[in-house]
């Protein structure tokens, strides 16, 4: 039997409870800690130049410069012309790869003889680093001499384009969609083959036919993955750099200056540690509202699981 | 000495209460069955016991020591797991072998105790196997083998053959209750089903809710049950339960209408009983008579005839509209849209308050007290 | 049923022609590695001698082995780095879950929506004055970073699918933590650990912010690397072709073959 002390003991092991719960945290603490250093060390520095006056070129333009920055940024034209940039080639490149991969993923979800060969060609293009690709069309692809489509253009007696000055915002979009169209096929297609096959096979026993199934049947399905390409997309298409820095340097003029070259060319090219910070920050807000929505659904679909 | 207590046993995650203070005491070298409808916190129990979750509030004692705050290992436990949780990239050797390797045994003690543990369980020709290369039944043994080899003073098994078709489950359950005998360890054992339960335990724990029904031996629970909810969970096919008012009490009788008419006057204890209450009479299929007599009567109109051989299984509708299931003789010519008489003896009824409770009965069954026949 | 059939003959011509539409500028490229500088801008042809003289001559350029080098080392780096990092935080979170598990993975997700050029200037400062410009460390740091939530939350995922059982068998036989971790969830989970590691091989090799603006030669990766050649310089074509294609190849096959975990890794679990 046990003695009273040895109970007593018993029942304040029972009270503390710490010689058998296990405590994996610090499994855990290395990874929060860098990753928040990561978000709030660059980030508290970026805010803090914004409001200070800082030019590497220029030792003596110094001291606190309040919103100045900011003032100078918003009353600069050039910070409307690249979010309006920004805008264009985001919203352009999503409406693009969504439509365009949808139809893909249906196309090729249909049996046919090399399927899955044909599907490895689509989606190549998401594995390329963005320089070469950027490199493939401004020079073999896009030059207005010895580009690809310059020769098809003169051998249809027409006369070669010069994309890049004639067109410059759409040649980037075509760029930037050849290269995120196959990330949006390749996710509504594992989207439709999830799709249930007994529910295809009601429908159609309901009589619906291929259009009244895509709307009706897939469409309804992929919502969902619809919402998370367009977000992922988003948060990569607001920070696209490699692929003007390779072609038009932002040219000609301002045509091709998303934020983040805007924010590179003022920071590394002219110096203005403040100004382009306070571009930074402007980023960094525009990104949080994209952030928001996806984290929501995020963190949806992990309630369902 | 490898008694199990349990004292108070709660177990709550947040708000919910899913354990709501067990109270057990669990016998050296018993094999006790916990018993129940999926979600009645047995699986719970056990992991509780276990250490794989935490207790949340209660005493839990193992061979005479609280073990609340002690890990898994160090509890003198050993656990056979539904999904047999075999480690998939070692052998079958290895797997056996990970407890004493973990606890620093020398390896010639190791391949002893694996070696023994694989004869016995026949396991010698697969050792250096992987799991994937084995039979379900197999890897059941393999993890049957894992538990035996670390020797331990409490086997906890948690639905262990529930993966297994239906021929290889009924040979596991015989060599579980073989080694049960063999090798003198308390057990504890996880089951939704009830058969498993009857054949195997020598005490059986309903639970529901997270709470205790009753606990008792098989026949205990099968002839005594304490309420309406173990009547009809123990015993296959399931009870009937016929809506009735008493008509007539007694200090050691009470006597309950049936449909059509008839009375049957039941040996139990009155309690609080009175004329006129609102009763379930509960019967077994098996207990009831074909062709009437015995101590009441029903009669109704057969509605599905199931011949299984040795018995039949008749469903029939009573002249009040309930209906009832009677275990007739597998010879009967009976029809559907027949007639039947069905009588019943009133030591075979049980009467049930409006609140599921059982009257107690006057006389317990001979065999109610004997475990499951090694008497310990 | 005729018409059957029909259909599937326009379904493979329609197939296969978008196919080789979308992959011609690559299948073009790689033609152009093999030709000779003059061929490759003069009228496109399919008839042409092939010469592997590019490629020999851009392995003479020694430089060209070292950024494939630093390529290399940044990305296998950066991704044997986080794994390190992030195998014990997606084993704690997942089989030791918190009330705050669940906010602390959608935190380090939203980590991973910072638009880099936000915090280009600091981080570049930062470089300048550790001496970390132009270093293949220090890019290893910045995608060690950058990938960081990606491979936890990817993990966090695969490790969700590994039976707990299998780790109670583990608690029952007395593995500590640290055990646990090393002897069973890590070999059980050797399928999920490696295509994790992949995708973060992936984003790394292909990542050309950072490596375009923090490096410029000695610790540049072939993103930067192959940028240099964008100014205009005809007469290279085939050579920076035969870089390219090498450059991008192992990237190409790596996935195809990972194409599956990829789309669950990318979408943070969201479509699998």
């Amino acid at each position: 039997m046990a003695t009273p002390a040895s109970t007593a003991a018993a029942n304040s092991a029972v009270k503390t409870k710490n010689t058998r719960k296990v405590d994996t945290r610090p499994f855990l603490w290395p990874s929060v800690i860098v990753l928040f250093l990561w978000m709030i060390v660059p980030l508290a520095m970026t805010l803090y130049y914004s409001v200070i006056n800082y030019n590497l070129l220029d030792p003596s333009f110094t001291g606190f410069a309040g919103l100045e920055n900011y003032k100078f940024l918003l009353e600069d034209p050039s910070l409307w012309t690249s979010m309006w940039n920004t805008l264009v080639l985001v919203g352009s490149v999503l409406i693009i790869s969504v439509v365009v991969g949808a139809l893909l993923a249906v196309l090729y979800n249909a049996r046919f003889p090399g399927r899955n060969i044909a599907r490895l060609l689509v989606i190549a293009p998401f594995f390329v680093m963005p320089t070469v690709s950027a490199l493939i069309w401004k020079n073999m692809m896009l030059h207005p001499v010895n580009g690809f489509v310059a020769w098809l253009q003169s051998a249809l007696g027409m006369v070669p384009t010069d994309w890049f000055s004639q067109y410059p915002m759409l040649s980037i979009i075509l760029i930037v969609s050849w290269q995120w169209v196959p990330f949006a096929f390749l996710i509504l297609l594992t989207a439709i083959q999830s799709l249930d096959s007994e529910q295809q096979e009601a429908a159609r026993i309901d009589g619906a036919g291929p259009v009244a199934m895509f709307f009706y049947i897939v469409l309804p399905h992929l919502q969902r993955s619809i919402s998370v390409v367009i977000m992922i997309e988003s948060i990569f298409l607001l920070a696209i750099f490699a692929e003007i820095y390779v072609t038009t340097s932002g040219g000609p003029g301002l045509a091709t200056t998303n934020l983040s070259y805007l924010i590179y060319s003022v920071g590394l090219l002219q110096f203005d540690v403040g100004y382009a910070s306070a571009g930074g920050v402007i980023a960094v807000i525009l990104a949080n509202i994209v952030a928001i929505f996806l984290i929501r659904t995020v963190s949806r679909n992990m309630q369902k699981a | 000495m490898a008694e199990v207590i349990l004292k108070n046993i709660k177990k709550s995650y947040g708000d919910v209460q899913v354990i709501k203070g067990v109270d057990l005491h669990i016998k050296d070298k018993e094999f006790c069955i916990f018993v129940g409808p999926s979600g009645c916190g047995k699986s719970t129990l056990l992991r509780m016991i276990a250490g794989l979750e935490e207790i949340t509030s209660g005493e839990l004692h193992i061979g005479g020591t609280q073990v609340n705050d002690l890990s898994p290992a160090d509890r003198g436990i050993s656990m056979v797991f539904q999904s047999y949780a075999l480690y998939p990239h070692m052998s079958v050797r290895e797997n056996m072998g990970f407890s004493l390797k973990l606890a620093k045994q020398p390896a010639e003690e190791i391949k002893r105790k694996v070696d023994e543990a694989a004869r016995i369980l026949k396991l010698d020709p697969l050792l250096d196997r992987k799991p994937a290369e084995l039979s379900g039944g197999q890897r059941q043994r393999v993890a049957i083998g894992r538990a035996i080899v670390r020797n331990p003073k409490v086997f906890l098994f948690d639905e262990p053959l529930s993966n297994l078709d239906a021929a290889l489950r009924v040979q596991m359950r015989i060599e579980i209750a073989r080694m049960h005998h063999d090798f003198d360890a308390t057990m504890i054992y996880v089951t939704h089903d009830q058969v498993e339960a009857m054949t195997m335990a020598d005490k059986i724990v309903v639970l529901q809710g997270g709470v205790i029904e009753q606990v008792g031996s098989p026949l205990d629970l099968y002839h005594h049950p304490v309420n309406k909810f173990v009547a009809g969970f123990m015993g296959s096919p399931n009870m009937n339960f016929l809506e009735s008012t008493i008509k007539q009490v007694e200090d050691e009788c009470v006597t309950v209408g049936l449909p059509g008419g008839g009375t049957v006057s039941v040996p139990v204890k009155r309690e609080q009983a009175s004329v006129g209450d609102k009763v379930t009479l509960g019967v077994r299929p098996e207990h009831l008579l074909e062709g009437g007599g015995g101590d009441g009567e029903v009669s109704g109109k057969v509605l599905v005839v199931e011949r299984l051989g040795g018995g039949t299984l008749v469903y029939a509708s009573l002249e009040d509209g309930q209906s009832i299931s009677a275990q007739i003789d597998g010879n009967s010519s009976i029809k559907v849209d027949d007639t039947i008489k069905l009588g019943l003896r009133n030591e075979t009824c049980h009467v049930f308050t409006a609140d599921g409770l059982a009257l107690p009965q006057i006389d317990r069954h001979p065999l109610a007290d004997v475990g499951r026949g090694s008497g310990h | 049923m005729q018409n059957s059939s029909d259909n599937k003959l326009w379904l493979t011509v329609l197939g296969w022609t978008v196919a080789l539409m979308i992959f011609f500028p690559i299948f073009w490229m790689a033609l152009t590695s093999f030709k000779t500088e003059v061929e490759a801008v003069s009228t496109p042809s399919l008839l042409f001698a092939p010469t592997l003289e590019n490629y020999a001559q851009v392995f003479e350029r020694s430089d060209y082995l070292k950024f494939a080098w630093n390529s290399i080392y940044v990305s296998f780096g950066s991704t044997l780095l986080a794994l390190a990092f992030a195998i014990p935080a997606a084993y704690s979170m997942a089989f030791f879950p918190s009330k705050r598990t669940p906010g602390t993975l959608l935190w380090m997700l939203s980590t991973k929506m910072m638009p880099p050029v936000g915090v280009l200037i600091p981080i570049y400062l930062l470089f300048r004055d550790m001496g970390l410009l132009d270093t293949a460390t220090g890019l290893m740091i910045i995608y060690t970073l950058m990938n960081l939530p990606i491979v936890i939350w990817m993990l966090y995922t695969y490790f969700k699918d590994v039976p707990i059982e299998i780790l109670e068998a583990g608690r029952v036989d007395g593995v500590t933590p640290v055990q646990e971790l090393f002897m069973l969830l890590i070999p059980l989970a050797i399928p999920g650990i490696a295509s994790t590691g992949l995708l973060s091989v992936i984003l790394s090799w292909n990542e050309a912010f950072w490596s375009l603006n923090l490096t410029s030669s000695q610790g540049a990766p072939l993103t930067a690397f192959i940028a240099s050649y964008s100014a205009p310089q005809g007469l290279f074509w085939a050579k920076l072709s035969a870089a390219s294609l090498m450059a991008i190849a192992p990237i190409l096959v790596v996935g195809w073959m990972s194409q599956k975990q990829l789309v669950s890794g990318l979408t943070f679990g969201a479509v699998k």
